[in-house]
């Protein structure tokens, strides 16, 4: 009893956002509906979700840009009601539109966002000068905003938003619309941030980046958190270690998945009937496989696999495409 | 007031650095028009207007009587122009507005960076435009270069309001109103040209509403040395007015449009 009031104390005291309750309401719309957090010192934490969950209003409250509508939110302690330029002075945010001055060069984008810090022209020089060699455009320092690829774009905003030496560091989908290597680029940077102790707080719909990414991570939708835990731990609570996928030829109408699914049900813990495939949820797939088999059941095609949080997201948030 | 001046001092180098990057491209704008002006409605119109005689403008040639109003009316425009565009892009194009308060600055003291880029750009031009007047001989006495503040004032207090509009629009066609029902109108009607009591009745009364009239009453009477105490107080007033209540609904407008 004791010994739990101590951890929660020192839970409280460590942690950097604090919420209970949020919400957040546009008029009538409800975005966010009753949210509780807390995101630790050092940590890199993760809010998943599809379109319209509610991620991006969380992250802009907790930016202190925008009112909290109920519920208790403290970001480094503070209320942002009251001390929202004293909780920005500590944030760096990185927000879903660059928002870069495209007129001016890719330097004098973070000196001048420096000083909006009281940042001296000096000290803007030697961060811009530092930040430019961690993200990899040091060649480009003279270059205009407008001349540059996606990517580079990226890099350069999350560049700004370490201008001011963070505690705290919001990262709004940093890799979306990237290709390949300029995700992998970005994610190698996100790393090697939370290596050298910045908290991250990072949304995201990729699946993949939020495993590499993540300590702990929420699952959001429709406003409110569905899920909680690490990666391991939500694969774990809400899902099984492997997933079989049996796919039948074309021979075999997809109404007749249903009927095969009762024939293999047992097998799994849980099965899913796609219309080109059936997903058998189950911790050990190789002998899932087997016994496929041994009940006569001719797929076209097997594959085992390990399971992964997009099997998390999409048993939490459903397979309804959301706009 | 020490955080909103510190703010201020913190958007500092960004509008030097915006100013640094367009101040050739806004060289036409700002200077050629108006000397254009100058040239063709004071001198070459002037020529002529001086040739039947200046009785109606109480003895002085025509180039020294719109010199100062077109001096105000050159503020408004430049104004008006850096307040509509540029506000309107840091909220829906490049959006440099919301990089701005992700940083302790609040949207007050970005809308007051704004604003005070404005009165940097009107004072510069007015500065220059101002002097080239004077070595065309438009100013009757040294008087009119109080002009120069004069101008200062017209530009905030159409910078203001027009800011406030800026802030609540969705996309730039309501700029084209503003630009010919408000700008254009206000530029040939206001006195700069012609006595407003040439003007029927009705169009007279709207004249004095618009605060560039304001500003070319008292820019002209500096400069003629007409200046009537009382009078200049109500037009100072009024376009501080205009600057006042403009500034109060522009903080409000970017505050809404940043804040959700």
């Amino acid at each position: 009893m004791d010994a739990s009031r101590v951890w929660k104390v020192s839970e409280q005291r460590e942690s950097l956002v604090h919420a209970r309750g949020l919400t957040k309401a546009y008029g009538a719309f409800e975005a966010v509906r009753g949210i509780d957090l807390d995101v630790r010192r050092g940590e890199a934490f993760g809010f998943l979700g599809p379109n319209g969950a509610g991620k991006s209003s969380t992250m802009r409250m907790i930016g202190a840009v925008s009112p909290v509508s109920g519920g208790t939110l403290r970001i480094l302690g503070m209320d942002p009601a009251t001390d929202g330029p004293a909780i920005r002075a500590r944030l760096g945010v990185c927000p879903q539109d660059d928002t870069l001055d495209t007129e001016l060069s890719v330097q004098e984008n973070l000196t001048v966002y420096g000083r909006y810090f009281g940042l001296s022209r000096a000290e803007c020089r030697a961060r811009a000068a530092e930040l430019l060699e961690f993200v990899a455009l040091t060649d480009k320092a003279k270059v205009k905003v407008d001349e540059l690829s996606g990517g580079m774009k990226r890099r350069l905003t999350i560049a700004r938003s370490l201008v001011s030496k963070p505690d705290l560091l919001l990262l709004d989908e940093p890799t979306t619309g990237l290709d390949p290597q300029a995700r992998h680029l970005l994610w190698d940077k996100l790393f090697r941030l939370k290596q050298a102790g910045v908290t991250l707080i990072i949304t995201t719909h990729y699946m993949d980046e939020a495993e590499q990414l993540c300590d702990r991570l929420v699952v959001m939708d429709g406003g409110l958190i569905a899920a909680e835990g690490s990666p391991y731990e939500l694969i774990r609570d809400y899902s099984t270690r492997e997933v079989t996928e049996l796919r039948f030829g074309p021979e075999v109408m997809s109404t007749d998945h249903d009927a095969l699914a009762g024939k293999v049900e047992d097998l799994a813990q849980r099965i899913e009937v796609l219309p080109d495939r059936l997903l058998l949820y189950t911790d050990d797939g190789e002998r899932a496989v087997a016994a496929v088999h041994e009940r006569g059941l001719q797929p076209a095609a097997v594959l085992v696999r390990r399971s992964t949080l997009e099997d998390v997201f999409l048993r939490l948030t459903g397979r309804t495409l959301v706009d | 007031m020490s955080v909103v001046l510190e703010n201020g001092r913190r958007q500092f180098d960004y509008w030097a650095t915006v100013y640094k990057r367009t101040w050739k491209g806004s060289l036409v704008s700002s200077f050629l028009l108006p000397l254009l002006y100058l040239a063709a409605m004071g001198i070459g119109l002037g020529s002529f207007v001086d040739g039947t005689g200046t009785g109606a403008l109480g003895g002085i040639s025509y180039l020294q009587f719109i010199a100062p109003g077109l001096l105000a009316a050159t503020a408004l425009q430049i104004a008006v122009g850096e307040s509509t565009y540029p506000v309107l892009g840091g909220i829906k194009w490049q959006k440099f507005y919301f990089s701005m308060i992700a940083t302790p600055l609040r949207p007050a003291d970005v809308m007051y960076g704004q604003l005070a880029f404005v009165a940097f750009r009107v004072l510069t031009t007015c500065a220059v435009f101002l002097l080239v007047i004077a070595l065309f001989g438009g100013l009757a006495t040294p008087w009119g270069l109080f002009g120069l503040p004069v101008a200062l004032l017209v530009g905030m207090a159409a910078s203001a309001p027009v800011c406030a509009v800026a802030t609540r629009l969705d996309n730039d066609s309501g700029f084209a109103m503003i630009f010919r029902f408000g700008v254009i109108p206000a530029f040939l009607f206001s006195g700069a040209f012609f006595p407003v009591s040439q003007l029927p009745n009705w169009i007279e009364w709207l004249a004095y509403l618009s605060p560039l009239w304001h500003g070319v009453e008292l820019s002209r009477d500096l400069s003629l040395g007409t200046v009537d105490p009382l009078a200049a107080l109500g037009n100072l007033a009024y376009l501080a007015a205009w600057f006042v209540v403009g500034t109060w609904f522009a903080v409000r407008g970017l505050t809404r449009r940043l804040i959700s």
